[in-house]
C-alpha cells in the first residue's frame, strides 16, 4: 500500500516542482531587486553630489593691477580705511585691463565681472601693510559668480542672451581677459574661511561650522554627565517600581518623538519662559540635548548590560560598596560602549535641522559666531538657507556643503567603529 | 561680575575645599599614617566638603538666573509713568523690548525719548545691581556651606555615605530628565494649543476643510478671516506618508529578507553597512535630494507619459521619505525575522518547503506582530519628518489624494508658522502649536502601540 | 537565523579531534553522567565494526564526509538503512550522529559553512545529483526534531501545511482526510479532533511533537529521520510516542537519534554508534547490547563514556 501511494505522492510532488522553483527564483529575484534599490539610490545620490559639488572647491580669479592711489585711499595722508573707495580702484583697474569699454552702461556690465569682495580683499590689504599705498599691485580677486559660473562650464554660451544671467558682451570681455591669461581657477578658500553671504562667490561655511561646533559642545557637555548618570541609575540603582518603568518607557518614546516636536519644546520653554536669546547654540545645544538624550542613556545601558556580573560580584565581596563598584569597576569597563554611543548621538545632533528652524536659527547671518550666546546658524540649516536660494551658483555650494557635513559625519561615525573595535572585550 | 566668571570661582573654591576638607580630616586623627582611624576614606571628606561649597551656591546661581530677567522688567515698568501701565498686554511688550534693545544698546523700532531713555538707564542700573548681588551672595553661600561641612568633620562622621547619598540623587535627577522633557513637550504644546482653541475652536481646527492662516492686522482688511482647518494637512501629510510606506515597506522587507536567507555573507556584510549609511544621511541633505533631482525626475517622467505633476508633487517627497526610511524597516523586519527559532525554518524546510514558501507561509506570519510593529514606528518617522517636505513638499494646502499634485504637511505649517519674527499670542503662532499637539498625540499613539507589539513579540520567543 | 543554526550544530560538534581528551560535559538530557575515562588511540581506527550492511538496503551511505568550516564533524562513514526498520545512531554528544542524519535529507544545505562529501543514495539514485531537488528528497525523507516544533498556526493548517505546499490534495475535502488519517496514525486524531482550530502550540509537548510527527507522515514520505524526539518530553509522552514508532516502521523505514540507550534498545533493529565523527560499530539491537564488539561502544553502553 505504501509504496504505490508512495508512487503518486513522488509523482504529484514532482509535478508541482518547476512552478514552486519558479516562484522561488522570482522571490529570489525580487528580493535581490529591493537589495539593490538602497544600493542604487545610495550610488545615485553620491555620484550627483559629488559631481555637482566638487566644483565649488574651486573658485575663478582675476589679475588686475591695481594702483593704491594715495588720494583715493589716504585722502590727507591718513589712512581712511571706512571710507576709501577701494571698489573705485577695482574698477578703474578693470577699465584698464579691457580698455575698449566705453560708456556708462557698458561700464557697469562690466564691473560686474568682478566681486564685490575684491574692495574686502584690497582693503585688507592695505590694513595690513600700509607701506604699499601709492604702489601698484598685481593682485588675483574673485570674479563674480556669474563668470564663475561660465568658467566652470555651468552657464551654456549658446544659449539666447535673454536666457542666462551673463551678456554676450560679458561674455567676450571674460574672453578677452582669459587670452591675457588673467583667469584662472583657484582653490576655493573663501568657502571654508568665510560667513554666508548674499554673493555666492564670497559665502562660506565657517559661520555654520563654528555655529554647529558651539551647539555640539553645549550638547556633549551635559548630554554625556547627564546620560551616563542615567544610565547608571537605570542599571545599576533603580528598583523595579513604576517610577523607574515609567523612566523606561519615557526614553524609549522620546527616542521616537519627531525632532520638530523637541523644537517646540525648546521654543515654548527657553526662548519665551527663561527669555534665553533667539538664535543662540547655547539653546540650540540645549534642545539638541534633549533630543539626543535618549539615544546616550539607551546605548549607555547596553554598554553597563555587557560588563558580566562576576566583575561586581568580586568587588561587592571585597567589601565596595555599591557607588564604589558603579565607579571603579562598571564604568569604566563600559566608558567605550558609552562613548560610542555618544558618538552616535553627536552625528544624529550634528545632521539634525528641524528643531534649529524653530528656536531661530534659520537667521541670514554674515558674523562668524564667536560665542555660546551670538547669533549663530548651523550646518545643515546652512545647507537649508542655500538650498532654497536661486542662483546657479547656490546649487553648487549647497552641494559643497552637505559634502562637508558628510565628512564630517563619516569622521565621526568612523572614530565610533574604531572605538568600538579597539575597546571590544570578549568576555 | 560675569556668571561665567562666578562659576569658575566657585569651581574654583570646591577644588580647594576638597583638598582643606581631605587635609582636616587626616589632621584630626594625627596624620596620613591614621586613615584608617576614620569612617570613610580622606578623600570622601574632601569630596563632602566640596559639595557643601559648590551646589548651594550653584543652586543660588540657576535660581537667580531663572528669576532676574522678569523680576527687572517688573520693576522696571512699576517705575514707569502712570500712563503707560494702562497699556494692552502688547503694547506692553513692544515697550520692554524697546527699552531692553536701548538698554543693550540696540536698535530701537520707535523714536526714545525722556522716559524711554529712564527706563533703559534704571534697567541697566537694576541688572548691574542684581549682578553685585549675586556674586556677594553666591560666595557667601559657598563660604557658609563650606564652613558647616567643616565644622562637621570627626573621624566618626560618615562621610563615604553622604557623598554617595549627593551622587543618588544627582544620577535620580538625571534619570529623570527623561520624564521632565516629556512633561515639558506636553505642558508646552498643551498650554498654547489651548490658547489657540479659545480663539478658534476646536471642531473648525479639526474638521475644517480650509487651511490659510493668515490673521488680520486690521478688521476691515482684505481676506481678513484666518481660516484653521487642519483637514487639509492631515490628509497631505498621510498621502506623503502613504506614498512612502508604499516605497519603504515592500523594499525594506524583501531587502531584509533577502539578506537573512538569501545573499552570502559576502554580500550582507557590503549590503548592510551601506544602509546603515542610508539611515546616517541628514534629513536635510535627503530633501535638497528630492526638491533639486528627484522632483524635477518625478515632473519630467510624468510629462513624458502626459501627466501633468507639480514641481512641487507629493510624490517626489514621499519617493525621497520612503528611501529615507527604507533602513529603518529593514533593520527592524531583520529583528523580527531572526527573532523566529530556527527551529520553525528548520522544520519548514524539513517538510519541503522551498526557501520562500519557508519565509512566506511559516516565518513570515510567525513574525507579523514584529514586522507590524515595526511598520508602526516607520509610519510615525514618516508623519514627523520635516525637512523632506518643508523642502520638497510645497506649502499649498491642497485638499487631494492625487500624489501628482502638490500637498502641505502638519509639520510643513509649524514650520511656516514659526519661522520668521512672530507675534508669540497670535493665533497663527498658536496655531502651529496646535498642529504640534496634533503631531505629539498621534506620533505618541503610534510609538506606544509599536513599541509594545515589538517587545510582547520579543518576549514571545525569549 | 541562520547565525543561530550554525551555532546550534557546531556546539554540537565541538569536540576538539584529538583522543585525548573526552568529549566537553555532557548536556542534561544525558541519563548518566560517570567519571571520565582516558582512552587508548588504537582502539579507534576508523574502521566500522560488526556489519553495516542489511538485507533489503533503501538508502546507503557511502563514505560520507561532513566539514564545517576547517571542523571535520563525520568522517568516512558508511552505512545501510533498510526498508521498514527502525535503525538508532547512538553516541556521546558532539559524535555526529545529528549531523549525519542531516546529511539524509540534506538539510546540512541549509547552513553555509556546511560541506558535504561522498555518496548517499536513495532507492539506487545518489540524492546529491543535479538534478535532484533537495525539496523534492525533503517530500520524500521527512525529518522530525528535537524540539516539538509546531508553526504558529492551527493544528489543522500544521498538518495541511505539508499536502498544500506540495499540492498533494485535490480539493478540501481530500486534504481533510489527509489531515484526519496523518492525525490518527499519529495518536493525536480523538485528542484533538474537536479543536482543530486551536493554535498548534496550544497543545502540550508530548501532543506537540506527535503533531510534529503528524504533518510528516501527512506528506506520506518513505523513510523518517527523528533527532532525539524524546529529549524534551516526559516518561508518559515519550512512551507513546515509542508505541507510535512501532507502528509507523510496518510502512516507513525511521532513522532515530537518540542519547537513552533503554530507547535504543526499545524501538530499533539496528544500533549504529558514532563517536567522534565515527562511525564505530553497527549491529542488530540485541547483539550491540549483550555482546558489543568494539571497546568504546561496550564503555558507551556500560555507561563509562557519558
Amino acid at each position: 500500500m505504501a509504496k504505490s501511494k508512495g508512487q503518486t505522492t513522488r509523482e504529484k510532488v514532482e509535478a508541482g516542482l518547476p512552478r514552486r522553483r519558479r516562484k522561488e527564483l522570482m522571490f529570489k529575484f525580487v528580493g535581490m531587486l529591493a537589495t539593490t534599490v538602497g544600493v542604487v539610490f545610495l550610488g545615485v545620490f553620491f555620484s550627483t553630489l559629488i559631481a555637482e559639488g566638487s566644483s565649488a572647491f574651486k573658485q575663478t580669479f582675476m589679475k588686475l593691477d591695481i594702483e593704491l592711489a594715495e588720494d583715493v585711499i589716504a585722502p590727507g595722508g591718513e589712512l581712511d580705511l571706512a571710507y576709501a573707495d577701494f571698489d573705485g580702484l577695482v574698477r578703474s583697474a578693470l577699465r584698464e585691463a579691457i580698455p575698449e569699454v566705453s560708456g556708462r552702461r557698458d561700464r557697469r556690465e562690466l564691473y560686474r565681472l568682478v566681486s564685490v569682495g575684491a574692495a574686502y580683499q584690497l582693503r585688507d590689504l592695505v590694513e595690513a601693510n600700509p607701506e604699499l599705498v601709492g604702489t601698484k599691485q598685481t593682485m588675483w580677486v574673485p570674479a563674480s559668480s556669474n563668470v564663475d559660473m561660465l568658467i566652470k562650464g555651468n552657464i551654456d554660451a549658446e544659449l539666447d542672451e535673454s536666457l542666462r544671467p551673463i551678456s554676450d558682451k560679458q561674455i567676450a570681455w571674460v574672453g578677452t581677459l582669459q587670452d591675457d591669461g588673467r583667469i584662472e581657477t583657484r582653490f576655493n578658500k573663501a568657502l571654508f574661511t568665510n560667513g554666508d553671504s548674499r554673493d555666492p562667490e564670497l559665502a562660506g561655511i565657517k559661520g555654520a561650522v563654528m555655529g554647529s561646533l558651539y551647539m555640539l559642545i553645549v550638547t556633549i557637555a551635559l548630554s554625556f554627565p547627564i546620560g551616563v548618570a542615567a544610565a547608571i541609575y537605570l542599571e545599576e540603582f533603580a528598583p523595579r517600581n513604576r517610577w523607574s518603568d515609567l523612566i523606561e518607557v519615557n526614553i524609549n518614546n522620546l527616542a521616537a518623538v519627531p525632532s520638530i516636536v523637541f523644537g517646540l519644546l525648546g521654543l515654548a520653554v527657553f526662548i519665551n519662559w527663561a527669555s534665553l536669546p533667539r538664535s543662540a547654540p547655547l539653546v540650540g545645544g540645549l534642545v539638541l540635548t534633549l533630543l539626543t538624550l535618549p539615544v546616550i542613556i539607551i546605548a549607555s545601558r547596553a554598554a553597563i548590560k555587557a560588563v558580566p556580573p562576576s566583575i561586581r560580584e568580586a568587588a561587592l565581596g571585597l567589601g565596595a560598596s555599591q557607588t564604589q563598584v558603579v565607579f571603579h569597576h562598571v564604568l569604566p569597563l563600559a566608558l567605550p560602549g558609552m562613548l560610542t554611543g555618544t558618538i552616535i548621538g553627536m552625528s544624529r545632533a550634528l545632521g539634525e535641522s528641524a528643531p534649529l528652524l524653530m528656536i531661530g536659527m534659520v537667521a541670514f547671518i554674515v558674523d562668524v559666531p564667536g560665542g555660546f550666546n551670538d547669533p549663530a546658524t548651523a550646518l545643515p540649516i546652512q545647507i537649508y538657507l542655500w538650498a532654497d536660494s536661486p542662483e546657479r551658483a547656490f546649487a553648487e555650494r549647497t552641494s559643497a556643503a552637505i559634502i562637508v557635513l558628510l565628512g564630517f559625519l563619516l569622521l565621526m561615525n568612523l572614530a565610533a567603529v574604531i572605538l568600538r573595535k579597539r575597546m571590544e572585550r570578549k568576555w | 561680575m560675569q556668571s561665567t566668571t562666578l562659576i569658575l570661582l566657585l569651581g574654583f573654591m570646591a577644588t580647594a575645599a576638597f583638598y582643606f576638607g581631605r587635609g582636616r580630616s587626616l589632621s584630626l586623627v594625627g596624620g596620613p599614617g591614621h586613615g584608617t582611624a576614620l569612617h570613610s576614606l580622606p578623600g570622601y571628606y574632601g569630596y563632602y566638603v566640596a559639595i557643601w561649597v559648590a551646589i548651594p551656591a550653584l543652586a543660588l546661581l540657576l535660581l537667580w538666573v531663572m528669576v532676574e530677567p522678569k523680576l527687572i522688567v517688573t520693576l522696571v515698568v512699576s517705575g514707569l509713568p502712570e500712563a503707560y501701565r494702562d497699556l494692552s498686554p502688547g503694547e506692553l511688550n513692544l515697550l520692554i523690548n524697546n527699552i531692553q534693545n536701548l538698554a543693550s544698546g540696540d536698535v530701537v523700532s520707535v523714536a526714545v525719548d525722556e522716559t524711554l531713555q529712564a527706563a533703559a538707564n534704571q534697567f541697566n542700573q537694576y541688572a548691574a545691581q542684581s549682578r553685585q548681588i549675586l556674586a556677594v551672595l553666591a560666595l557667601g553661600f559657598a563660604g557658609l556651606g563650606g564652613a558647616i561641612a567643616w565644622r562637621r568633620i570627626h573621624p566618626d562622621l560618615r562621610a563615604r555615605n553622604r557623598v554617595e547619598r549627593v551622587i543618588r540623587w544627582f544620577l535620580i535627577a538625571a534619570s529623570s530628565i527623561a520624564i521632565f522633557t516629556t512633561v515639558g513637550i506636553v505642558l508646552s504644546v498643551l498650554f498654547e494649543a489651548i490658547r489657540f482653541f479659545q480663539k478658534v475652536p476646536i471642531t473648525e481646527f479639526l474638521f475644517g476643510l480650509n487651511w490659510s492662516p493668515q490673521m488680520a492686522i486690521r478688521a476691515d482688511q482684505v481676506g481678513s478671516s484666518g481660516s484653521f482647518g487642519a483637514v487639509p494637512l492631515f490628509t497631505g501629510t498621510l498621502l506623503v506618508t502613504a506614498i512612502a510606506m508604499v516605497v519603504a515597506v515592500p523594499v525594506g522587507l524583501m531587502t531584509a529578507i533577502y539578506l537573512a536567507e538569501y545573499s552570502s555573507a559576502r554580500v550582507r556584510a557590503t549590503a548592510k553597512p551601506l544602509l546603515e549609511v542610508l539611515a546616517g544621511i541628514p534629513t536635510v541633505v535627503y530633501g535638497f535630494f528630492a526638491a533639486l533631482t528627484v522632483a524635477p525626475w518625478v515632473r519630467q517622467a510624468g510629462e513624458s507619459v502626459g501627466l501633468e505633476v507639480a514641481s512641487e508633487s507629493a510624490l517626489a517627497a514621499g519617493l525621497v521619505m520612503g528611501i529615507m526610511i527604507i533602513p529603518l524597516v529593514s533593520s527592524l523586519s531583520d529583528d523580527a525575522i531572526n527573532a523566529v527559532p530556527t527551529a520553525m525554518r528548520d522544520g519548514a524546510l524539513g517538510l519541503g518547503s522551498t526557501r520562500s514558501e519557508t519565509m512566506t507561509k511559516v516565518i513570515l506570519p510567525a513574525a507579523l506582530p514584529g514586522i507590524v510593529g515595526g511598520i508602526l514606528l516607520a509610519v510615525s518617522r514618516a508623519i514627523g519628518e520635516t525637512m523632506i517636505v518643508v523642502m520638497a513638499a510645497g506649502l499649498a494646502a491642497n485638499l487631494t489624494a492625487n500624489p501628482f499634485e502638490a500637498v502641505t504637511t502638519v509639520t510643513v505649517q509649524i514650520v511656516t508658522l514659526l519661522v520668521g519674527d512672530q507675534e508669540f499670542d497670535s493665533a497663527k503662532t498658536l496655531a502651529a502649536f496646535a498642529l504640534g499637539l496634533m503631531l505629539f498625540v498621534v506620533t505618541l499613539f503610534l510609538n506606544v502601540i509599536g513599541l509594545n507589539v515589538v517587545r510582547k513579540y520579543r518576549e514571545q520567543y525569549d | 537565523m541562520k547565525m543561530t543554526a550554525m551555532t546550534d550544530v557546531t556546539t554540537d560538534n565541538q569536540t576538539p579531534p584529538t583522543l585525548t581528551e573526552e568529549p566537553a560535559a555532557a548536556p542534561v538530557a544525558e541519563p548518566i553522567q560517570m567519571p571520565q575515562v582516558p582512552e587508548q588511540e588504537t582502539e579507534l581506527s576508523g574502521e566500522t565494526v560488526g556489519n553495516i550492511h542489511c538485507e533489503n538496503p533503501f538508502m546507503i551511505a557511502n563514505d560520507v564526509n561532513v566539514y564545517y568550516g576547517d571542523n571535520h564533524a563525520i568522517k568516512n562513514v558508511s552505512l545501510e538503512i533498510g526498508k521498514k526498520e527502525v535503525i538508532a545512531l547512538i553516541g556521546p554528544s558532539g559524535c555526529g550522529k545529528s549531523t549525519f542524519l542531516r546529511c539524509l535529507n540534506r538539510m546540512n544545505d541549509t547552513i553555509e559553512t556546511a560541506r558535504v562529501t561522498g555518496q548517499i543514495t536513495l532507492d539506487g539514485k545518489d540524492i546529491h545529483r543535479k538534478e535532484q531537488d533537495p525539496v523534492a528528497l525533503r517530500a520524500r525523507v521527512g525529518m522530525v526534531f528535537q524540539k516539538p516544533n509546531p508553526f504558529p498556526k492551527s493544528i489543522y493548517d500544521n498538518v495541511a501545511y505539508g499536502p498544500r505546499i506540495h499540492g498533494l490534495a485535490a480539493d478540501r475535502a481530500e486534504l481533510d482526510d489527509i489531515v484526519h488519517t496523518s492525525l490518527e496514525r499519529a495518536g493525536l486524531l480523538k485528542e484533538v479532533k474537536d479543536r482543530l482550530d486551536e493554535p498548534g502550540t496550544s497543545l502540550s509537548g508530548g501532543q506537540q511533537q506527535r503533531l510534529c510527527i503528524a504533518r510528516t507522515i501527512a506528506v506520506n514520505p518513505e523513510v523518517i529521520l527523528m533527532d532525539e524526539p524524546c529529549s524534551a518530553l516526559d516518561p508518559i509522552a515519550t512512551a507513546r510516542i515509542e508505541d507510535l514508532m512501532d507502528e509507523l516502521c510496518e510502512d516507513y523505514a525511521i532513522v532515530i537519534v537518540t542519547h537513552s540507550m533503554q530507547q535504543a534498545a526499545r524501538v530499533s533493529r539496528r544500533v549504529a554508534y558514532f563517536h567522534l565523527g565515527l562511525l564505530v560499530e553497527v549491529d542488530e539491537t540485541d547483539r550491540i547490547f549483550t555482546n558489543p564488539q568494539h571497546r568504546l561502544t561496550e564503555d558507551y553502553i556500560t555507561g563509562r563514556i557519558g
